[in-house]
């Protein structure tokens, strides 16, 4: 394999990308530059085109039209492995590594360079060690990647691609699963790469980080750049207002919930082990108070799903109790848990909120079908089915054509309102909302916020369990931090500040 | 004692049912080696059994009339490649559930070799017969207590077998093929980022499946019996597929679950010439009750490759029925 | 967003859209049948065969005197009853491949009871043994559920490995415990006159059978369609983890569709025990268990389609052996035929393919 990185210059440019799904302009005659040294940052919302654009790069997707230089020579990206031979290495923001495989083996996939037919894996592997040491990866090429830390595991995509020969690094999100401790460690990384002579394209939505580590801002709305700046003669207000199209409105004026507030659920020392028999949830306390929104932050994998999913009741906690209204409901079925008051707006919408090939109407009733005025002796009540869905798609704006269509016709937004809209209209006193405005545009999640806003003035319990930091800042009375399993603190949404949440989710409790 | 022991290995009687055991295990295990391949690619394939029955057909007829018997099993092999594209354009290109279209599959296999049995030979008392593959016994290996009589005194295609399975672990486990193929099981979105042609990977897995079933098949008419009956197979086709879970798509995994199955097999056929008082159907149904039994204690271990039955699309799509 | 009148137009030309497709998916099938029809004649050119001589004898003798109409609709009531359990089944993603052992035993107590009570009148007898075939034929695909849902075991491998457990079982039942005395023959005793199902069409061998699988295919239709149980079914099917957050009793939704569908097939086997044999055989099923799968599948497992596929199929196969006697065409050509129709159904996207791919060749070309 060549040395990643050679001392020969590059140069990147886009000019007038245009990319097209069916009828939808995901990029509208983008351009981008970014040179040798340089880290540009893509700056945009969800579905603002960022990772589209960078498919493109990475020869996953073919644009309808423009053109691609690199180091001024005109290029046809034609596929994920000639962009890779372009010098063009992508980290996705989810991993495209085979979780059963080493690491070893993970970089050396598809290269006839490691040895054909039979890769040299013991060679590649002391490759690794090397290229590792050189950037302070911190790898061990033998690990099975299944047994890796998200942390590690995207550091693997990064020794991968500079493996690969990448000089020209484009990071997907990369903070999105990080806490601020260990982004502070990817941006060191960055640094030390960009002083080799690379190039890194850093995608991200968060302002602060992109004003910390880019040397240029190109800033996309709805598929078009909005400006091209370099990083000094901007500051985060103006970026907002360029990536947005207004100011963010943030800090809302909400009524404290009174201290005498009751409790409307408690959870006592849940334990959870998964199929591996790892303990994924420690012996968690946690409570929520009637008319309260309590967020949960902490970073991605630290027991969040099977939090939700153990309240949900769609799995048995080891030990531990849950109350709901005073009422244990740790051996309740998610029926009956959802009868008794609890609403769930899961993480992963499209597996488990929703039917994505059956009609909304039908979507609709999932939780009540066996109820009425939903169905009488057995026998569904079409007509009632119908107007109810009908008023539903009505007060929750649900952008459809007929209540016959398929949810999977939807967009994101609106399937995600779809989910409000059912959970919410079957008039719930205790609400799991897991990442609610995930892959949302500012608009829906405005809306979503609106709506779980809504929900607290009317006196419903709900635990908001989200990474976005802004997100748990924006909604939450109270923010409590959860590492490994168990929430390491609470504090009230006067106390909390970025710094000792950010702490709190690297595990460390002494501050 | 230890003497009575050694005679008792050593005995004809014992040394038949350890020969039997292997032979009636290598159909299992061909088709089974050849499920590593697909599934680990990630695409399933429940045709087996339709694979197997035809490769049994072809195999007899072409050797009948051939008079050799390596010519009907390169024709089985011919086959067995027809049939994996098949089941590739179905499966890779068209996406259909794959459950069902292998169920289907397999009865119209089925039925197509029943007809072309018929055809072929009209109805005949006496059913044709062929000389099936001899026996070759390995020197010194083939004396050795046990081991000898399992593994030493087969025909020639127990033997390519036994290198089959050796190739196969080595193609998995130490060639850039067989990481591409684990990684197209895996996630083959990341393999296509990573420059593995899934949908090529895929169509040449499940042609290797279609030709080591159909030797699997050929192996039942042409090795063991000399002679084809309809249905032959008997559900061998789906017994691979439990063999494979047993053996968690591992190919040493599957030899050895195979030939447990096979000593099964061989087990109830010597105890039904034993004239022991149990009817014979209680016998029969040993090995279908054994993979019952094996797979409830295999199954919620067994860990399936992550993208198996789900088919790819580069736009990213979903598939229907 | 749109006005009014602009949303109803919308509307309108959402729903044509819809009877398009349900107009498509209804030709699919048919175009699969005449697609597998042609095959076949080819195939009969080349055994030497008229084609026409050969479908006009298979026609005469499917649909040609009241009796073969008769034969017909026999033959379709296993068919379409075991079709539409299998429908159930298959609709929340259970693949019940079982549905002949669950055939053969359901037979096999129904024979039983109609034996142990000779005497008792028939509109006591024959529904105490149509619930004795049900239940055991119930019982028997039960188990494959629970194993799947207690060991993750695969339903579709245990369904038919507890097929051929199932046929050697009844092998050895009518051979030893409940044989015929005095018979070399694997069969049971005769059932009394009370134990046989009663004729509806005089001097043909159709009974009430018959009437009872339309009633049962309005009542599945119904059931999957109209009440909670069969929408449960139907999105468990699609999505088991959305519908298990929402509070769906999945594990039952699974077992129910079982127990419905080895139900159904029990009752096909009691059907033919006692509508047919007239008592319980070693050979009582020729494979319906097997061919009702794909008479499922070519119904769009809906019950109404299952019904119209199992009559066609049952014309076929009557029809056969008149074709066979008439031209010499062996009657496993029409099984051939039965199984190319539904390998073509199943494969019906790849024309849509191709017409694509013309289309693109030919703009390539201009």
């Amino acid at each position: 394999m060549h040395p990643p990185l050679s001392s020969q210059k590059v140069n990147l440019q886009m000019q007038g990308i245009t990319v097209r799904y069916g009828s939808f302009i995901a990029n509208d005659g983008v351009n981008i530059s970014v040179d040798h040294g340089q880290t540009l940052a893509l700056l945009g919302e969800n579905g603002a085109g960022k990772t589209t654009l960078m498919k493109v790069l990475a020869g996953i997707i073919k644009p309808e039209s423009g053109r691609i230089q690199i180091n001024g020579k005109e290029v046809q990206i034609l596929s994920p492995i000639h962009s890779q031979q372009l010098g063009i290495g992508m980290v996705h923001q989810h991993f495209m590594l085979i979780p059963t495989l080493s690491v070893a083996k993970n970089v050396c996939i598809g290269l006839k360079s490691a040895g054909y037919p039979f890769p040299n894996i013991l060679k590649v592997e002391n490759e690794l060690i090397k290229i590792s040491e050189k950037y302070n990866l911190q790898i061990d090429p033998k690990a099975i990647v299944s047994t890796l830390s998200v942390g590690t595991q995207q550091r693997v995509e990064i020794l991968k691609a500079l493996y690969r020969g990448a000089k020209i690094l484009i990071l997907d999100e990369p903070t999105s699963i990080l806490t601020p401790q260990e982004t502070h460690g990817l941006f060191g990384i960055i640094k030390f790469l960009t002083g080799q002579g690379c190039s890194v394209i850093f995608i991200s939505h968060k302002l602060n980080e992109v004003m910390e580590i880019s040397d240029r801002i190109t800033v996309l709305r709805q598929g078009k750049v909005t400006a091209e700046i370099s990083k000094d003669e901007t500051n985060e207000k103006d970026l907002s207002i360029l990536m947005v199209g207004h100011e963010f409105t943030k800090k809302r004026t909400i009524k404290p919930v009174p201290p005498e507030a009751s409790e409307l659920v408690k959870i006592d020392r849940i334990t959870y082990f998964d199929e591996r028999k790892l303990p994924v949830l420690r012996e968690l306390d946690l409570t929520v108070k009637k008319g309260e929104i309590h967020g949960i932050a902490g970073v991605d994998g630290n027991g969040q799903v099977e939090l939700a999913k153990v309240l949900a009741g769609i799995l048995r906690p080891d030990s531990g109790r849950i109350f709901i209204n005073g009422n244990d409901v740790t051996k309740l079925s998610p029926g009956k848990r959802i009868t008794a008051g609890l609403a769930h707006i899961p993480g992963d919408r499209q597996r488990l909120g929703l039917v994505m090939d059956v009609s909304l109407g039908e979507n609709f009733i999932l939780e009540t079908s066996g109820k009425e005025p939903v169905s009488k002796h057995g026998i569904l009540n079409f007509n009632n089915i119908r107007n109810t869905s009908k008023q539903l798609i009505k007060d929750y704006d649900i952008r459809c054509i007929s209540v016959d269509q398929t949810a999977a016709t939807l967009s994101g937004g609106n399937q995600q309102k779809l989910v409000l809209a059912r959970e919410f209209s079957r008039m719930p006193k205790f609400i799991i909302a897991m990442q609610p405005s995930r892959g949302l545009d500012v608009g829906a999640t405005e809306f979503v916020h609106e709506k779980l806003l809504e929900q607290r003035e009317n006196g419903n319990g709900i635990l908001l369990i989200s990474t976005e930091l802004d997100e748990i800042f924006e909604l939450s009375d109270r923010i409590s931090v959860i590492y490994e399993g168990k929430i390491l603190a609470t504090l009230s949404r006067e106390v909390a500040n970025r710094e000792r949440i950010g702490l709190l989710m690297t595990g460390k409790t002494d501050v | 004692m230890i003497g009575d022991l050694f005679s008792f290995l050593t005995s004809s009687i014992f040394e038949g049912f350890l020969t039997a055991s292997m032979r009636l295990a290598i159909p299992i295990m061909l088709a089974a080696i050849g499920g590593i391949y697909n599934e680990r690619a990630g695409i399933s394939n429940i045709g087996m059994e339709g694979f197997m029955i035809v490769g049994s057909l072809t195999g007899f007829v072409v050797s009948y009339y051939s008079g050799s018997v390596w010519i009907g099993i390169l024709a089985a092999i011919f086959l067995g490649i027809l049939l994996g594209l098949i089941m590739g354009y179905f499966e890779i290109t068209l996406k259909v559930n794959q459950v069902v279209f292998g169920i289907s599959l397999n009865l119209f296999c089925v039925g197509l070799t029943s007809f072309l049995f018929r055809i072929i030979f009209g109805i005949t008392s006496n059913s044709p017969r062929i000389t099936p593959l001899p026996t070759i016994m390995i020197p010194i290996l083939s004396k050795i207590p046990v081991i000898g009589p399992i593994l030493f005194q087969q025909t020639a295609l127990a033997y390519i077998t036994y290198i089959l399975v050796l190739i196969t672990a080595i193609i998995m486990y130490r060639s850039a093929w067989g990481m591409n193929i684990i990684a197209a099981g895996e996630n083959p979105e990341a393999a296509e980022t990573m420059g593995v042609d899934v949908i090529r990977t895929r169509y040449y897995a499940i042609i290797i499946s279609g030709v080591l079933c159909s030797i699997g098949g050929a192996f039942l008419s042409t090795a063991s019996t000399g002679l084809f009956v309809q249905n032959m197979t008997a559900g061998r086709g789906y017994i691979a597929l439990a063999i494979l879970v047993i053996g968690r798509w591992d190919p040493f995994g599957v030899f050895i679950a195979a030939l447990l199955f096979g000593a099964a097999d061989a087990l109830q056929l010597r105890t039904q010439l034993f004239n022991f008082d149990i009817p014979y159907q209680f016998l029969v149904m040993l090995p279908y009750i054994l993979c019952m039994v094996v797979m409830i204690f295999f199954s919620k271990s067994s860990r399936a490759p992550a993208a198996l039955g789900e088919p790819y699309d580069r736009g990213g799509k979903k598939s229907e029925i | 967003m749109f006005n009014k009148a602009d949303n109803h137009n919308i509307e309108l030309e959402f729903k044509k859209q819809r009877r398009a497709e349900t107009l498509t998916a209804a030709g699919s099938s048919i175009g699969a049948v005449i697609l597998a029809l042609i095959i076949g004649a080819v195939i009969i050119r080349l055994l030497g065969v008229n084609p026409f001589d050969a479908y006009r004898a298979l026609i005469d003798g499917a649909f040609g005197t009241k009796n073969s109409i008769a034969e017909t609709l026999l033959r379709a009531v296993p068919l379409a009853i075991t079709g539409i359990g299998i429908t159930a089944a298959f609709r929340a993603s259970i693949f019940n491949v079982g549905a002949e052992g669950q055939l053969y035993l359901g037979a096999t107590s129904a024979v039983c009871v109609g034996l142990a009570f000779p005497t008792l009148h028939p509109a006591i007898l024959l529904p105490l043994m149509a619930i004795a075939g049900m239940i055991t034929g119930a019982l028997w695909g039960g188990i494959a559920v629970l194993l799947k849902l207690k060991f993750n075991a695969n339903e579709m491998i245990n369904t038919i490995m507890m097929n051929y457990i199932a046929i050697y079982f009844v092998s050895w039942l009518v051979h030893g415990p409940i044989q015929q005395p005095g018979s070399p023959l694997g069969q049971t005793a005769g059932l009394s006159d009370n134990a046989i199902l009663p004729i509806i069409l005089k001097q043909t061998r159709l009974h009430i059978g018959f009437i009872i699988t339309l009633l049962m295919v309005l009542l599945t239709g119904f059931l999957i369609y109209r009440t909670v149980w069969g929408y449960q079914i139907r999105v468990t099917g699609k999505n088991m983890f959305a519908s298990q957050a929402a509070g769906i009793k999945v594990k039952w939704v699974f077992l129910s569709s079982m127990l419905f569908s080895g139900a159904m097939a029990g009752l096909a086997g009691f059907f033919e025990a006692a509508g047919i044999q007239h008592r319980m055989i070693e050979n009582i099923s020729s494979g319906y268990g097997y061919t009702a799968i794909v008479v499922a599948l070519l119904g769009q497992l809906n019950p109404f389609g299952v019904l119209l596929a199992a009559i066609l199929f049952g014309g076929l196969q009557i029809g056969a052996s008149t074709m066979e006697t008439a031209v010499g065409v062996p009657a496993s050509a029409v099984t051939l035929i039965q199984y190319l129709i539904v390998i073509l159904f199943i494969g019906r996207k790849a024309f849509s393919l191709i017409i694509q791919q013309m289309k693109k060749n030919r703009k390539v070309a201009a």
